[in-house]
């Protein structure tokens, strides 16, 4: 049974109290009121510091995420449909998967020193593993009446990818892409607060150095917004588009 | 047209044996033979859908094949209007094909927005849109009610009258179809399988008489 629209709205605005109530009972500078936050972060939007230090840091979630996308899926399909492939890659993805993102962080850091294309590179090979075990998870899957068709009817190669394999990859495309996303942003700020010297990251290591928890959390509140919209606003229309065709039509009997 | 040799000795599971045999312009065969026989497994062969077997199909590679599978095997994300342009089929052609198969205006219909029979024709569309050679059909009237399948299958005896040169092999259990189909008449048994029969039909045998020798058949063996 679906739960009322209501008891989504309970939890979220409670939070809100409890941490306006422990913030005017301590009084300290640690703990900010909430409107002390709206405050800062009112303050950083005005003077567009904040939106320099957010643009740079979704740039680098978008590349990382279209980069290990891409070579995360080519991985991912080849494995899952060469048993050869997997038999010689699965090792390494093993291996890749258990890595602390840290490791991978500081070791391109240290090799390549503290440049953007070290950062953005960290995250990609963080994240192309998941990609890849997702993916071969779906082109495992991949109908194989549905291969018998396409060689009958001599497909291309451009149909089959396009018109067969795709839309049957996309529910792990999707969920790729939704793990992805939370991932990738969440590596994103520790490569910034490692080595970089702009982004959102960036500003959490600066606020962190002089205990500045107002700062910290109208940073990360705006970065929490942003990514809910993109979840919004870009994966679920993109979803219900493309799973349209699952939709039950009545039946001509 | 095609010369059939397949030594599935080799393949695993070993399902066919020794096959020898001939598809000419014109054939319409119906392959009858128990469950399991393997009657699938040599339709994908004449298909070139053969893996592990050690077949040679002589002159396959000159046969447009049009199947139609026991499942309908249209791509369910693609209308019937978009999987028959897929294997190359242009809107005018489209169009011919989803009348003669009795389905004009069901060119933006989903698959699955079809019934059993009516995804059925719409596979067989797709057969004829590569205009084959070869007509490979696998139980093509299974899980229809009769009137349905009735209609069917004079359906494809109006497409094999106006097609004479195509050939077709007919994978079925009914006896009423090879009268109504068949000028030829494979029956695989065995394991592994091998045509225990392949007898061209005289013209106006009746089922009666084929249930008959059939039963003969299974009595000798």
């Amino acid at each position: 049974m679906r739960a009322p629209r209501w008891a989504y709205w309970i939890m979220l605005p409670l939070a809100l109290l409890f941490w306006a109530l422990m913030a005017w009972w301590l009084d300290t500078s640690l703990l900010p009121s909430p409107a002390r936050v709206l405050d800062t972060l009112v303050n950083i939007a005005r003077s567009g510091e904040l939106w320099h230090h957010l643009g740079v840091t979704l740039r680098r979630v978008m590349i990382s995420f279209v980069l290990a996308m891409a070579v995360g899926s080519v991985i991912g399909v080849v494995m899952g449909r060469s048993r050869m492939a997997n038999a010689l890659f699965d090792p390494l993805l093993v291996l890749f998967l258990n890595l602390p993102a840290l490791v991978i962080i500081i070791l391109l850091y240290v090799w390549f020193g503290l440049v953007e294309t070290a950062a953005v590179m960290a995250v990609v090979i963080n994240k192309v593993p998941n990609v890849a075990v997702t993916l071969r998870e779906g082109a495992r899957s991949l109908d194989p009446k549905l291969e018998q068709m396409a060689r009958v009817y001599g497909l291309t190669r451009r149909q089959r990818l396009l018109d067969v394999w795709v839309p049957q990859l996309f529910p792990y495309l999707m969920a790729a892409t939704r793990g992805g996303l939370a991932l990738i942003w969440k590596i994103v700020l520790v490569v910034e607060l490692l080595g970089r010297s702009d982004g959102i990251g960036f500003k959490l290591h600066m606020a962190f150095q002089v205990f500045d928890v107002a700062s910290i959390l109208a940073y990360s509140l705006a970065f929490v917004v942003v990514v809910q919209l993109i979840e919004l606003m870009l994966l679920q229309p993109l979803e219900r588009r493309a799973s349209r065709w699952r939709q039950p039509g009545a039946a001509h009997a | 047209m095609l010369e059939v040799n397949i030594d599935g000795l080799s393949a695993r599971p070993r399902i066919l044996g020794e096959i020898f045999t001939t598809v000419s312009r014109g054939d319409r065969i119906c392959l009858l033979g128990p469950s399991g026989a393997g009657k699938t497994t040599l339709l994908n062969a004449l298909a070139g859908l053969d893996e592990g077997l050690s077949t040679s199909i002589q002159g396959r590679s000159r046969v447009r094949v049009g199947y139609l599978f026991q499942e309908h095997r249209l791509l369910p994300w693609r209308t019937v209007a978009q999987n028959l342009a897929l294997v190359g089929a242009h809107a005018e052609t489209i169009n011919r094909l989803l009348a003669d198969v009795g389905l004009t205006g069901f060119g933006d219909h989903l698959p699955d927005q079809l019934s059993l029979g009516m995804a059925r024709r719409a596979a067989l569309a797709r057969c004829l849109a590569v205009d084959p050679d070869l007509l490979l059909l696998d139980e093509p009237f299974a899980s229809l009610d009769p009137p349905r399948a009735a209609e069917l299958r004079q359906l494809i005896q109006r497409l094999l009258q106006a097609h004479p040169d195509m050939a077709m092999v007919c994978v079925t259990h009914d006896t009423i179809d090879v009268g109504e189909l068949a000028n030829r008449l494979w029956y695989l048994d065995g394991t592994p399988a091998t045509l225990q029969w392949d007898d061209r039909l005289e013209a106006g045998k009746s089922p009666e008489s084929l249930v008959r020798q059939l039963r003969q058949l299974d009595a000798t063996r």
